[in-house]
């Protein structure tokens, strides 16, 4: 087992390198480099232009140089000293930036798989086992509607509703006084209380994908002979059917965490400027308009890590749950 | 879940009895046995209620983008000037106690000095009857000819004040936006776009997937490998933030339809997975198929064994899984424009659209800028319906 968990861990580099690639040639797509526009925007806000700390950033960034020293500057960076890269917009370091909104990103997408996995099973197990009954036909029409309204558009339309309906504002992560604050016992309080809104938003397009693969696995399972003969054995139904087809049903779920996980991040993106949420989404959207690369293509490489660490978790998980995997080897 | 009465000796008599329902099965069997291949899909496709409807839903659809000039009643930047972020009209049948076509009551237009908002009443006297294919606004369709007959609409007269600003009574069934531009005309118009960006970047995606997925399964090995990391390369990468990424690096003053088809192929590149593995599956399944067998013994190239002894039946699925990624498309679009990074006003898309209600304060104002977002969903809808029934008319013999 720990075997495998380290060849998975090592598959992971190339995949990083990969990526790292891609955000790295993300950051050079705008045209110019970004000190040419920093000088700019200096001279635009009437600051002095320092020569010479421009001059020490290009030596930093090896700026003029051919683009794989740049690119070997800059993950040499990341890699050795966490040097993320200078944002413009905000002129500090993007590694101040990014911490708090990707571990908010993340909370709220863990916690939304976690909702939509609780919802979706035990609605997906009951469709299945009592096929074509109202309550199915009904889960059926929910995960249509649920696949095909985006998330940013519920979103606003909940908005709304809270709006005009109850006179509340349901958008945002945290209450004005604690926007700013830094972190304490009475924020993550705070932040529990506004959390559903979002999460469930965010939840409500993969529960509904989700109860659909429940009830396709768990319907092709229960034709199975194993089922039938545990059930002539005289096994409970209840305890029949959570023991085993279920088991086996729940497999792609496990396989699948890295990608759902990129969905739902996907999916927060959005509703997240919609809600005002001090995700990465908005952040990312700021960062790509100002053309302030360096932060743009951090989020972006970190939001693929996420998914790759989710991948790698799905691994793990999948190889717990299904014996199979783990003696292939 | 109910037991099975498991019967050993099998009491239903085999033979039905009586010879006129013999034959009849027998009518029955003979039909099912010599129809063909299209023929069955076609029975499976039509049990499926909701894939009947959504069928005919989308073909309205296409219709409507197809004809939207003509379905809609006015220009889509037309503005009339008094009636800005103006309520839907509302369509009357009752006037004077006494049933009649459909109408619209005159509208009058006040300002409330004191929250500077606009008032629309009523004006009970004048009835504007709904008529249609009436002659108003001049449009060109499909840049071939000028004509001045839309689908519906009033009689009711418009001037021109300056270019594409009018003032005069307007038949708003969807009501208008912050520019007193009709929403059911601009939704209709950007039906054209959001319907075919959707189509089009499918086709371009299904290209790469065919020709990716095709040399993956098909010669396998190596190859496939390469092509598999790659694809779970792509996958593991959030969608939107990636699309996001690409498309803020597209320049601001390109041309609308370079910025379309950029984006349309932004969308196909990031898509293209999903078709890939489809096609890669099929291909694994079918090349140890005893026909592909025979076909490569009897000396057919290799592409030919592919175009004509593969493709055929693997096209149903193919086409069930494009019917089934559109939808995906038309979301992503639709959440690019929304953020201002996809298509851009002058542009008309249902992203495009719904950017208008994009914070709170104009949504309260104004719920019925939301209405795109119901455009979007019911073709989503439609399309989620349509492949399913597709999916399961694929394999008519299963």
């Amino acid at each position: 087992m720990l075997l495998y968990i380290i060849r998975r861990i090592l598959f992971m580099i190339p995949t990083l390198a990969a990526i790292s690639i891609l955000s790295f040639a993300i950051i050079q797509l705008p045209p110019g480099d970004f000190l040419t526009s920093y000088a700019a925007q200096l001279a635009q806000e009437g600051d002095l232009v320092d020569e010479e700390e421009l001059e020490a950033l290009a030596q930093r960034y090896g700026l003029g140089q051919p683009i794989y020293v740049q690119y070997w500057k800059w993950i040499k960076g990341i890699a050795t000293k966490g040097d993320w890269g200078q944002s413009m917009e905000w002129q500090k370091p993007v590694a101040e930036l990014i911490w708090e909104r990707l571990a908010l990103t993340v909370v709220l997408s863990m916690s939304a798989l976690l909702v939509s996995w609780f919802i979706a099973i035990p609605i997906g197990v009951y469709s299945a086992t009592n096929q074509y009954s109202i309550l199915d036909y009904s889960m059926t029409a929910f995960s249509f509607i649920g696949l095909g309204v985006p998330g940013f558009l519920l979103a606003l339309i909940i908005l709304y509703l809270a709006h005009s309906q109850l006179n509340m504002n349901v958008g945002g992560l945290f209450s004005e006084e604690y926007m700013l604050a830094p972190w304490s016992w009475a924020k993550i309080m705070d932040m529990l209380a506004h959390i559903w809104v979002p999460m469930f938003i965010v939840a409500v397009s993969s529960t509904a994908g989700n109860i659909r693969i429940t009830r396709a696995n768990l319907l092709d399972e229960l034709n199975k002979p194993y089922v039938e003969t545990a059930r002539a054995k005289g096994v409970k139904e209840t305890k029949l059917i959570w023991k085993y087809p279920v088991r086996v049903a729940m497999n792609p779920f496990f396989s699948t965490v890295g990608w759902s996980l990129a969905s739902l991040i996907s999916g927060t993106t959005l509703v997240a400027m919609v809600l005002s949420l001090q995700t990465t989404g908005p952040m990312l959207l700021r960062s790509l308009t100002a053309q302030d690369m360096y932060l743009a293509g951090t989020f972006l490489f970190m939001l693929s890590t996420l998914t790759i660490i989710g991948t790698l978790i799905s691994d793990v998980l999948l190889a717990i749950v299904d014996p199979r995997i783990r003696l292939e080897q | 879940m109910p037991q099975q009465e498991i019967a050993w000796i099998d009491r239903t008599p085999d033979i039905p009895q009586g010879p006129p329902a013999l034959e009849e099965a027998v009518a029955e069997d003979e039909k099912l046995f010599v129809a063909s291949y299209l023929q069955l899909m076609w029975w499976r496709f039509i049990k499926h209620r909701m894939a009947v409807i959504s069928g005919i839903l989308f073909i309205i659809l296409y219709f409507i983008a197809a004809l939207c000039e003509w379905v809609a009643p006015y220009l889509p930047e037309t503005s009339f000037i008094q009636y800005q972020l103006s309520t839907p009209s509302r369509i009357r049948w009752v006037h004077d106690g006494r049933l009649q076509r459909p109408f619209i009551y005159g509208v009058n237009t006040k300002m409330d000095l004191e929250t500077a908002r606009r008032i629309y009443t009523e004006d009970k006297e004048v009835v504007y009857p709904i008529r249609f294919f009436v002659r108003t606004e001049e449009y060109e369709a499909w840049s071939l000819w000028s004509t001045d007959r839309h689908l519906f609409g009033i009689d009711a007269l418009i001037e021109e004040r300056s270019l594409g600003v009018v003032q005069g009574q307007g038949l708003f069934i969807l009501g208008t936006d912050r520019l007193g531009r009709d929403l059911f005309s601009r939704i209709v118009y950007g039906a054209r776009v959001s319907l075919t960006i959707g189509l089009v970047s499918v086709i371009i995606s299904l290209v790469l997937g065919l020709i990716l997925g095709g040399i993956s399964g098909y010669y396998g090995g190596t190859l496939d490998n390469a092509i598999q990391r790659l694809i779970e390369f792509i996958r593991s990468i959030p969608e939107i933030p990636l699309i996001m990424a690409l498309a803020a690096a597209l320049p601001i003053d390109m041309d609308i339809i370079v910025r379309y088809f950029m984006v349309t192929v932004l969308l196909a590149f990031v898509g293209w997975t999903g078709l890939a593995r489809v096609v890669r599956g099929r291909f694994l399944s079918l090349r140890e198929e005893d026909f592909v067998m025979a076909a490569r013994f009897s000396g057919s190239s290799e592409i030919r064994i592919i175009l004509r002894h593969m493709m055929p039946s693997f096209m149903s699925h193919i086409i069930a899984s494009l019917t089934l990624a559109v939808p995906g498309m038309i979301l992503s679009e639709t959440g690019l424009s929304f953020i201002g990074l996809g298509l851009r006003a002058p542009a008309i898309s249902w992203g495009v659209l719904l950017q208008e209600a994009q914070n709170l304060r104009s949504v309260a104002l104004a719920p019925w800028l939301l209405l795109p977002g119901a455009a979007v969903v019911l073709s989503v809808l439609a399309f989620n319906f349509l492949g399913d029934g597709i999916r399961d008319a694929a394999d008519p013999y299963a």
